[in-house]
């Protein structure tokens, strides 16, 4: 508390003191006003007026006792009091005692209570009321340059940024071809050419002025100006509405492309059946509204129809005559839908050859009779194909003759054996080459099922195969194992191939069965001959091997003995063997292998002075002493055996026991420092049967080796990839090598290359434009399609 | 008995005429032609000699200046003809073919600071020591005509460079202050400053063309746009650039040269670092000009060397010297992009091949299809470590190599240094700094 009292009379005190100053000032000069007094002094100020009046009222008269001693001093004029207000200022208005600043509020205030100024005004100015803030003071010059200069680089920054896609294409592109805007090569129009040249005698002046008063081209070719700009105009528009056009058409061409795709894909037969005949009635409703309404018109599609039915009956059409016939021919026996097919056909013939009534003729009869003979014979070879008498199928005609008597009977043992050959036959009919071979392969069935010669069933025929494969295994088993595992694979993978070169097996089989073995067949010789080249090199423990291999023979070799006198018959096959022989070529190993007992005959070929067989003789005896095969397997297993890891014994004698002469280290000691180092990764050539891969650095090819992969390269195998692709046209196609080798950059000899120019940005713009259209065009069309697509989709599931 | 005859059918062989493509048949089958890549590589091994073999870049030598060339000009139209100003004022008029001088004239007192020619190729500007820009006409005055320039314009101080634009009648000036003249008034359109004092050079962007880029003596390249009332930024380098020149294919990469030994390609866009920093050269850098493919530059040296960088190497691939080439002042590519010029101290210009081992002239076809092959096979084995020794083999005279050497113990120290420092300091203190921004102090909006 005592605090406090002696805080208030401090204060108190400097009231005074103030006071005291005040009134100093005031009475050194009256004019100036203090703005600067406290608000707390207002208050004891009231109290204090009367004071001050009198003080006023006496230095008032002091001045003026002064002004009347000097007389010079001019007093400056207050302004004219008209409010009530403490303090008179020089301007005239004073706000002291109310608050610091005149408001627009205390200016306006009445304007409020009037009710002659309208609302509107009212209104705005109360707005005006609200918004009391100070405008900052302008920014200095550097500050506003840096902004003037941040903008302006903004822009240009912008500006350049245009370029960007233009810079990343050139950057990206494979080959730059400069002066990038070259002028089409040709000859330009003389006009351009000669603009520099001017008429100089009067007669050439004459003439050009009589040129440039009609602005006529001077030559030919050239349009006037007008023209010039008439095409120019009419040029781009219509070119919008023509590549509109052209887009609507190619939209509404793949639609309809599609849409007979999908028709044409649709397997139902009914759906074409009913289709077909939807058409036909469409046809005829419209022929005979023709009739009624458009006679010429009517009489112009009689004598269309009249004209296919005379050509058809020139043509061959429709007779089942053509390829696609005879297939069906084939495919008839078994397949109902094939039947019916021919049968359609016929009918259409039937159809179409009808003969007019109008004008009968005797040879007309003659066809007529002759080709109903024959559409009503075709049925019925149609439902059996044995007995089909097809004039225009010359197959069917020889065979029908050959076999006369047979038929029958082939027929029944068709019935017996058509279940084991079913699915085999099926495979053929897909195939429409191996036609013929199907032929013969029945003809040929059916004379073996004559002469009833015993039959080799399919199991028995697979045995066989095993069988050879054994062979084939424990021959090569001596020469090498990988080479046999790949082999192995290659099997496994051609048994897809087995079932379509199985009949080719077959048939060959039962060849060999009667004929192969009775005389040495030529061309199973030479493969042979092949073969035992390459055994010749496998040295002569081969051939022991082979000879135990003959000893558990395969079921041909008696057959073959046994069937050795009836050779002649089958002199005329050699054409058709070698086919098969062709074929089998395709057989990998169970083929050869087959062969491999007929080694022994060899030297019975060669006896037959055979060119090429004497020509092998002679290569064999000039390499009989190098035995090189088997110089490079010793060589491999050698590398092998390097390459392996040695046992090393750190074993000494005498650490930890006894030691000395005649005393050898314990075999528990030995089996202790005895360290097998871990196996090397598996060889490079472990697979490879013929190569020898070193793995060893080697110290000649090291420098031009790359030891680090690269810059622009990822992975090794990307590097790699690009050195192993050769770029010179050893190996590649003329037009390879030349886009391979393309230079990066081309640049025309003796040409300025002017530097980018804007005309290149415009250009760009309008192509990605167009490329957009382009876009939004296609996607539009897929879209489409594709509901098209979902359409046709719940369609189908309708009809099923 | 089977006889078997040699039977050949001409018509398997023999041409049409004479115009079509002699056949030959080939089998491609890999079988036949095994080893590809082993053979390939001797085939590129080869190429790279023969490479190095035949290249012999220097082609001519010009002389007749009767002091340093100072600078030159690429004439617009026309490949033949170079224009030179040298020293002493001398302004001279080359056939390039001809290798002789057409036409000299005394066009300043002084130096000939900057030469220029105008887009139409008529006319041409020069700048010099006396404070005057003239403009020449292109042709020679007739016997008894005096020589005399079509324009003079008195400037109040001194030009130091000089560059026309690209297809308007406006042309720019430096020196105290970097102006934009119109051709057809004597005072400035517009002139800009930015606190310098003075500017080495300026130029115009020749894709954007209303841009400019100057270097000035307080160590910046400051960039401008010629239709603003103020430059648009400037980055401030460590050392002072001599010489700036503009990719004239790819609008916002320019390159500047630099006093020390290095050049710098900047992103317009990008100011605070550059692209790429070349180095090379063993001291400064007194031009650069970029060839007109926008796919390399050269740049000419006080080393007394000019070598040719691939627009984004760090290194140049090729380098040109002479024996008696002193300090090359200025250098230009020539705009069919074939050869190059070089203008020294010692009075000479020289012109160069831009690809050391080309063959001149026009090639067969067969000729031209063994040169892509040859290139293609260099190109694809040219990491293997043979090939590369022979590709990047070069002479370098005694004292260059030795500096470079000597530059190069030094980078290492340095680095050396620092990275001692940083060991023995507090983590994350010393700062690696990339080569690329130490270069750059800073960039003035």
């Amino acid at each position: 508390m005592a605090k406090v009292t002696l805080k208030k009379k401090k204060k108190v005190s400097k009231k005074e003191e103030k006071k005291s100053a005040e009134v100093k000032e005031e009475s050194a000069e009256v004019v100036y006003d203090d703005d600067e007094e406290d608000e707390g002094s207002n208050e004891e100020e009231e109290s204090e007026e009367e004071e001050e009046d009198e003080d006023e009222r006496r230095r008032m008269k002091l001045l003026e006792a002064i002004s009347s001693l000097g007389g010079q001093r001019k007093r400056r004029t207050l302004g004219e009091r008209s409010e009530a207000a403490v303090h008179v200022t020089e301007f005239g208005v004073t706000a002291e005692g109310e608050g610091d600043k005149v408001q627009l509020k205390d200016l306006i205030g009445t304007v409020e209570k009037t009710p002659t100024v309208p609302s509107k005004t009212k209104r705005q100015l109360r707005t005006l009321q609200g918004g009391d803030k100070t405008i900052e003071c302008p920014l200095s010059k550097q500050e506003h340059e840096r902004i003037q200069r941040g903008v302006a680089f903004q822009k240009a920054a912008s500006e350049v940024d245009q370029w960007k896609s233009i810079i990343q294409q050139n950057q990206r592109a494979e080959q730059l071809v400069f002066p990038l805007n070259r002028e089409p090569s040709g000859p330009k129009p003389m006009e351009r050419v000669v603009s520099g040249w001017k008429a100089r005698t009067p007669l050439e002046e004459e003439i050009f002025a009589v040129l440039n008063a009609n602005k006529q081209p001077i030559l030919d070719p050239v349009l006037t100006p007008a023209e010039e700009a008439s095409i120019s105009a009419m040029s781009l528009e219509e070119a919008k509405i023509r590549r509109a056009e052209l887009q609507k058409v190619r939209a509404l061409q793949s639609y309809y492309e599609a849409k007979a795709r999908r028709e044409r894909k649709i397997k139902s037969k009914k759906y074409h059946r009913v289709q077909n005949k939807a058409k036909r009635k469409e046809f005829v409703k419209r022929f005979d509204d023709m009739v009624k309404t458009d006679p010429s018109g009517a009489l112009e599609e009689l004598e269309k129809m009249e004209r296919a039915r005379m050509q058809e009956r020139m043509s061959l059409k429709h007779q089942n005559s053509g390829k696609w016939a005879r297939s069906k021919a084939v495919m008839a026996k078994y397949d109902e839908g094939a039947r019916r097919a021919m049968q359609q056909q016929l009918e259409v013939n039937k159809e179409l050859t009808q003969k007019l009534v109008t004008a009968p003729n005797d040879e007309d009869e003659e066809e007529e009779e002759e080709q109903g003979g024959d559409a009503e014979l075709l049925p019925d070879f149609v439902n059996d194909a044995e007995r089909g008498a097809d004039s225009s199928n010359p197959w069917m005609r020889g065979k029908l003759s050959e076999e006369k008597e047979a038929e029958e009977e082939s027929e029944r043992v068709d019935l017996t054996a058509e279940e084991e050959v079913k699915e085999t036959e099926e495979e053929e009919v897909k195939e429409t080459e191996e036609e013929g071979l199907l032929k013969e392969f029945e003809r040929r069935r059916k004379q073996r099922q004559e002469q009833e010669v015993k039959m080799i069933p399919v199991e028995e025929e697979e045995e066989e195969e095993k069988e050879s494969e054994r062979v084939d295994l424990t021959a090569e088993d001596e020469e090498k194992e990988g080479e046999e595992e790949e082999e192995e694979g290659e099997e496994a993978g051609g048994e897809e191939e087995e079932l379509s070169e199985f009949k080719n097996l077959y048939r060959e089989i039962t060849e060999s069965e009667r004929a192969e073995e009775k005389e040495e067949d030529p061309s199973p010789l030479l493969e042979e001959s092949l073969a035992r080249i390459r055994s010749l090199e496998d040295t002569e423990e081969l051939l022991a091997q082979e000879e135990a291999a003959v000893a558990p023979p395969p079921p041909q070799t008696p057959a073959a003995e046994e069937n050795s006198a009836p050779a002649v018959k089958k002199v005329e096959k050699p054409k058709k063997r070698k086919r098969g022989i062709e074929l089998r070529d395709v057989l990998t190993k169970d083929t050869r292998a087959v062969h491999v007992p007929l080694t022994q005959t060899v030297e019975d070929g060669e006896e037959e002075e055979d060119e090429e067989a004497d020509q092998r003789g002679l290569i064999k005896e000039a390499f009989a002493g190098d035995d090189v095969v088997s110089d490079f397997l010793r060589d491999k297993r050698n590398q092998e055996d390097a390459g392996k890891p040695k046992v090393v014994d750190l074993t000494l004698p005498g650490w930890g026991e006894w030691g000395g002469s005649g005393l050898a280290p314990s075999k528990k000691k030995r089996r202790r420092f005895r360290i097998k180092t871990a196996p090397p990764p598996p060889r490079k050539d472990q697979r490879l049967p013929s190569v020898i891969i070193s793995e060893q650095r080697n110290s000649a090819i090291a420098p031009h080796q790359v030891s680090m992969l690269p810059f622009p390269f990822q992975t090794q195998a990307q590097f790699e990839g690009t050195i192993r692709t050769p770029l010179g046209r050893t190996w590649n196609t003329e037009r390879t090598v030349k886009k391979v080798v393309m230079p990066k950059v081309v640049t025309t000899l003796g040409a300025i290359i002017e530097p980018m120019a804007k005309e290149e940005l415009i250009k760009e713009k309008q192509q990605q434009q167009t490329t957009m259209t382009m876009a939004a065009s296609q996607s539009a069309v897929e879209k489409q399609k594709k509901s098209e697509k979902k359409n046709s989709k719940t369609a189908k599931k309708k009809r099923r | 008995m089977k006889v078997k005859v040699l039977s050949r059918n001409p018509d398997d062989y023999v041409r049409e005429t004479k115009l079509d493509i002699q056949r030959v048949p080939r089998n491609y089958d890999p079988a036949l032609h095994p080893f590809e890549v082993s053979r390939e590589y001797t085939r590129a091994l080869n190429a790279t000699k023969l490479d190095r073999v035949f290249a012999k870049p220097f082609l001519a030598s010009l002389d007749g200046h009767r002091d340093g060339v100072n600078c030159m000009a690429k004439h617009t139209k026309s490949l033949s003809t170079l224009l030179s100003g040298a020293c002493d004022g001398e302004v001279k008029v080359w056939d390039l073919t001809k290798h002789e001088c057409v036409r000299t004239l005394q066009a300043h007192e002084g130096f000939v600071r900057g030469i220029v020619v105008r887009y139409c190729g008529t006319s041409f500007f020069t700048v010099g020591d006396d404070k005057t820009i003239k403009q020449w006409k292109m042709e020679a005055p007739g016997y008894g005509e005096e020589e005399e320039p079509l324009n003079t314009v008195l400037g109040k101080t001194v030009f130091t460079g000089l560059d026309h634009h690209q297809n308007q009648a406006v042309f720019a000036t430096c020196g105290q202050q970097v102006d934009i003249w119109d051709e057809q008034r004597s005072s400035p359109i517009r002139s800009f400053t930015w606190g310098v004092d003075s500017f080495s050079s300026v130029r115009f962007n020749p894709v954007e063309t209303e841009l400019l880029a100057s270097c000035a003596s307080d160590r910046s390249i400051v960039l401008y746009d010629m239709r603003e009332s103020a430059p648009l930024k400037k980055v401030i380098m460590k050392m002072r650039s001599n010489t700036v020149c503009w990719n004239p294919m790819e609008a916002y990469y320019f390159t500047c040269s630099n006093e020390d030994y290095n050049l710098y390609t900047y992103d317009m866009r990008y100011l605070d670092r550059p692209l790429t920093v070349h180095m090379d050269h063993v001291s400064a850098v007194l031009d650069v000009d970029y060839s007109p493919t926008g796919r390399e530059f050269v740049s000419a040296s006080f080393d007394k060397t000019i070598r040719i960088f691939p627009k984004n190497a760090g290194h140049s691939r090729e380098v040109y010297h002479t024996k008696r080439m002193q300090h090359v002042i200025c250098t230009k590519w020539s705009a069919d992009n074939k050869y190059i010029l070089s203008g020294s101290d010692e009075m000479n210009i020289r012109l160069w091949k831009a690809n050391a081992s080309e063959k001149l002239g026009v090639l067969g076809p067969r000729e031209r299809e063994a040169r892509n092959y040859n290139q293609k096979l260099r190109e694809k084995f040219q990491h293997h470590p043979q090939i590369k020794r022979i590709a990047r083999h070069r002479h370098l005279p005694k004292n260059i190599f030795h500096q470079s050497k000597e530059l190069r113990i030094m980078k290492e120290a340095r680095r050396r240094k620092e990275s001692n420092v940083r060991k023995h300091s507090k983590p994350g203190a010393v700062p690696v700094v990339s080569e690329k921004e130490k270069h750059v102090l800073t960039v003035v909006k």
